[in-house]
């Protein structure tokens, strides 16, 4: 079986998904016949038809709202955010609708919302964006962004089957990087919500991460190796709930910390992940958890700007040596 | 009545020393000259004596911190000694590192004592613990700084093993910032401990600031984990790639102040001159027949009469004939050193030291042998004062000790010559075309190319064996 791409995997299983269970269907914007902004859903229509991809008006708050009253009748939506910028238009349906359903009505709302995220692309401030963060603080909510092939097919699936809503990031940057291709499994498989991966053992330090931020760490973790500095990478997989035991698993074994993120910094997942390594495994740390990511303005559309805001290997470089000798 | 005890000034040139060992604990009587602490300077190891008499009441330097000359290292009690004023503040002192393993801090400060003292040394870091009324520093009560408090306290997990293992921090040498004790060194001096090379304090005098390495066979114990340890964080970049592969059987000890040191200068040398070496047989025959006759004379003196007060006679005419041999390079300048200093390599268990004969040339052969005997016997008892180890204009040593046939020494910066003496033994030569047996030795002259050519070198040479083959020693 050959190679495929991260927006492949997705498409797969997105595709078995809907031949393994006539409840679900996509919902947003030209994803019929045009087969979305990034043709994830090419070639659904056809074999589908349009009553399981629906083509929406530009509302992202009529997609998801609708996907909610859907998913509380029984079906399991999936709801497309053109690119995940856009998601910030249905904060309201999320955080205190779907969110709270099984809460206040003990009704599950096994949605799932997907969309491209993530720079690197030069699509400026309304098409680069992370969400993670707006999401982080908000109970009830599942967070997932896979990094591989493998990840993306295996928790997309796992997303649709969850009794809840699940965000589901993808970054656009990964999309169709031929770097990353993984042959795949012919069977059905799902990588559980909530499970993060260690992509490379480490004793040395411990580098938190997820989405195409693994990337970056594992260049550096190439240059430090160099350097006689073995770095651990964690890919963390789901964000919400994030996996506490794999993290502190691994910062009990190296003691030093760097979490990695591409979203901005204030009030970003790096904060939270530090204070529960702060709190759970304050008396094995050997020196300060270190964030490195974006920095505190919009993603610049200028490429030079955008590089400089964006965490590079050298960022991960400079922070893991001041670790090192900290 | 107490009195404070400082880092001495061993020497001109020496700003700072490094605490290696204590003689005494806290608490311990100590007798005025008694020897106190042992000190690693970038010239001389040396014991330094108690200035005092009285109660060692406070260590305030721990071993293998380095401070500056005339900081406060420690403070005896009561006694008879002088009292100076203690107002007079220590220059450019660190602040002392505030926690004492004494019974006294528990007193001065109300802390919750750990319960019982379950490792052997009680020791716990007192955060910004106020020290004795005595001392004039900790009055003043100033919060502790982010150096002090990383290099006194470390990290969290470092805080948790030394609990763990009873171990004090603040003797382990930190490579970390500020010089932290890191995770890494905790571990390594743990585990090196743990190996059977217990560091005790008050133990014989020892080189190693740090835990010695495990002596094979010490211990019964199964050979270890194989577990390699990576060098200090801190030294990573310079260290270079990891020269053993992720499984190997090694071991890793940190190298004393005195090998860093010898490593640094032998690399920095090679780096400084041009070194070549030339050799030349030397028949010692002649002179070996002196040395029989004089012997007896010498030992009636108490003096044992070794080749090397010959060697350095003959090294004064050479240097006499050919003075560039004694002398060294300044920038494009050549530097003519009048006064010829002669030191004599003395290789100690802990390394090597080089202790100089001034004025080697107003010597008899008497005085230059007492010399060698009192410098090579005072070097290994690390009784050697800092300047009789530097100003040397020329340098000998003596690769044939156990036989070696010759050697390439490196020269001692700033010098631009240095002799390396082989093994001196009865061998068969070919005299007036007949073979005979002589005592033939091989010198090694290592000298520096930038301003000495090999026809000057060769020539200082034949000087050389000319007047030992002659045997006809001035003075």
């Amino acid at each position: 079986m050959a190679a495929i791409t991260l927006l492949e995997a997705i498409r797969q299983g997105l595709w078995e998904e809907m031949e393994r269970d006539e409840r679900v269907f996509l919902l947003g914007e030209d994803i019929g016949v045009y087969g979305g902004a990034f043709k994830v859903t090419e070639g659904f229509v056809g074999r589908f038809g349009e009553e399981r991809v629906i083509d929406t008006p530009i509302s992202e708050s009529a997609i998801v709202g609708a996907a909610c009253g859907a998913a509380m009748m029984g079906m399991r939506p999936v709801a497309e955010m053109q690119f995940i910028d856009f998601i910030s238009c249905c904060f309201d349906i999320l955080r205190n609708y779907a969110a709270t359903s099984r809460y206040r009505q003990g009704i599950g709302i096994p949605m799932v919302v997907r969309g491209p995220c993530g720079g690197g692309v030069h699509g400026g401030p309304f098409h680069s964006q992370n969400v993670e963060s707006l999401f982080l603080n908000t109970p009830g909510l599942k967070m997932v962004e896979p990094s591989t092939p493998y990840d993306a097919k295996g928790l997309i699936k796992a997303a649709i089957r969850d009794e809840d809503p699940v965000l589901f990031f993808e970054h656009k940057f990964l999309y169709r990087n031929p770097k990353i291709k993984q042959e795949l499994p012919s069977d059905d498989y799902i990588v559980p919500i909530g499970k993060a991966a260690t992509l490379r053992e480490g004793r040395d330090l411990s580098i938190i991460t997820y989405g195409a931020m693994v990337y970056t760490a594992l260049d550096a973790a190439d240059k430090l190796k160099e350097e006689g500095l073995e770095a651990e990478i964690i890919d963390l997989r789901t964000l919400l709930p994030f996996d506490r035991e794999a993290i502190l698993e691994s910062v009990k074994k190296t003691s030093k910390v760097i979490i990695l993120h591409e979203a901005t910094r204030t009030g970003g997942m790096a904060g939270e992940l530090t204070a529960v390594i702060n709190e759970e495994a304050f008396e094995y740390l050997d020196g300060p958890v270190m964030r490195v990511t974006s920095i505190d303005t919009p993603v610049p559309y200028a490429p030079p700007l955008e590089e400089f805001f964006l965490p590079q290997v050298d960022d991960v470089l400079k922070a893991a040596r001041a670790l090192a000798a900290y | 009545m107490s009195e404070e005890v400082k880092m001495p000034q061993m020497g001109e040139s020496i700003a700072e020393g490094t605490i290696v060992k204590w003689l005494k604990k806290v608490g311990d009587a100590v007798k005025r000259d008694e020897p106190l602490f042992e000190i690693s300077t970038d010239k001389v190891d040396a014991e330094i004596p108690s200035p005092t008499a009285g109660v060692l009441s406070e260590i305030k330097v721990q071993e293998g911190e380095t401070v500056a000359v005339n900081t406060v290292v420690a403070v005896i009690n009561g006694g008879g000694g002088v009292t100076k004023p203690a107002a007079e503040p220590a220059k450019e002192a660190p602040p002392a590192p505030k926690q004492e393993p004494s019974q006294q801090v528990t007193q001065a400060q109300p802390e919750p004592a750990p319960p019982a003292p379950k490792a052997p040394e009680p020791a716990r870091p007192a955060p910004a613990a106020p020290a004795p009324p005595e001392s004039v520093e900790a009055a003043a009560g100033e919060p502790a700084s982010a150096e002090e408090l990383r290099r006194t306290r470390s990290s969290p997990v470092v805080r948790k093993i030394a609990e763990e293992h009873g171990v004090d921090i603040t003797q382990i040498a930190g490579t970390g910032i500020s010089g932290r004790v890191t995770k890494q060194d905790i571990l390594s001096f743990v585990e090196n401990r743990g190996a059977g090379a217990k560091v005790e304090p008050a133990a014989a005098p020892s080189v190693a600031p740090i835990a010695p390495p495990a002596s094979p066979g010490a211990t019964p114990a199964p050979p270890r984990a194989p577990q390699p340890q990576r060098a200090p964080a801190a030294t990573q970049a310079e260290a270079g790639p990891q020269p053993f592969a992720e499984g190997d059987r090694v071991e890793i000890e940190p190298m004393s102040i005195m090998r860093r040191r010898i490593a640094e200068r032998m690399v920095e040398s090679r780096h400084v001159s041009a070194h070549v070496t030339s050799f030349m047989e030397v028949d010692f025959s002649k002179t070996a027949k002196l040395r029989e006759g004089l012997k007896g004379e010498f030992e009636r003196d108490g003096v044992k009469l070794t080749f090397m007060p010959f060697i350095i006679k003959a090294v004064i005419e050479a240097i006499k004939k050919w003075p560039i041999i004694n002398s060294s390079v300044w920038g494009d300048q050549i530097v003519y050193k009048k006064d010829i200093n002669i030191g004599v390599a003395v290789a100690l268990d802990w390394g090597l030291i080089v202790p100089v004969i001034r004025g080697a040339d107003e010597k008899s052969l008497l005085g230059l042998a007492r010399a060698v005997n009192d410098l090579g016997e005072r070097a290994r008892r690390k009784q050697l004062k800092p300047d009789e180890v530097q100003g040397g204009t020329f340098t000998i040593t003596n690769p044939g000790s156990f036989g070696g046939w010759a050697g390439t020494p490196i020269i001692n910066q700033p010098q631009v010559a240095i002799l390396g003496v082989g093994v001196i033994k009865k061998r068969p030569v070919v005299v007036d075309d007949a073979i005979a047996i002589r005592q033939i030795g091989v010198f090694g002259l290592s000298f520096d190319h930038r301003i000495i050519d090999g026809a000057i070198a060769d020539q200082f040479l034949a000087t050389l064996r000319d007047v030992i083959e002659a045997a006809e020693y001035t003075g």
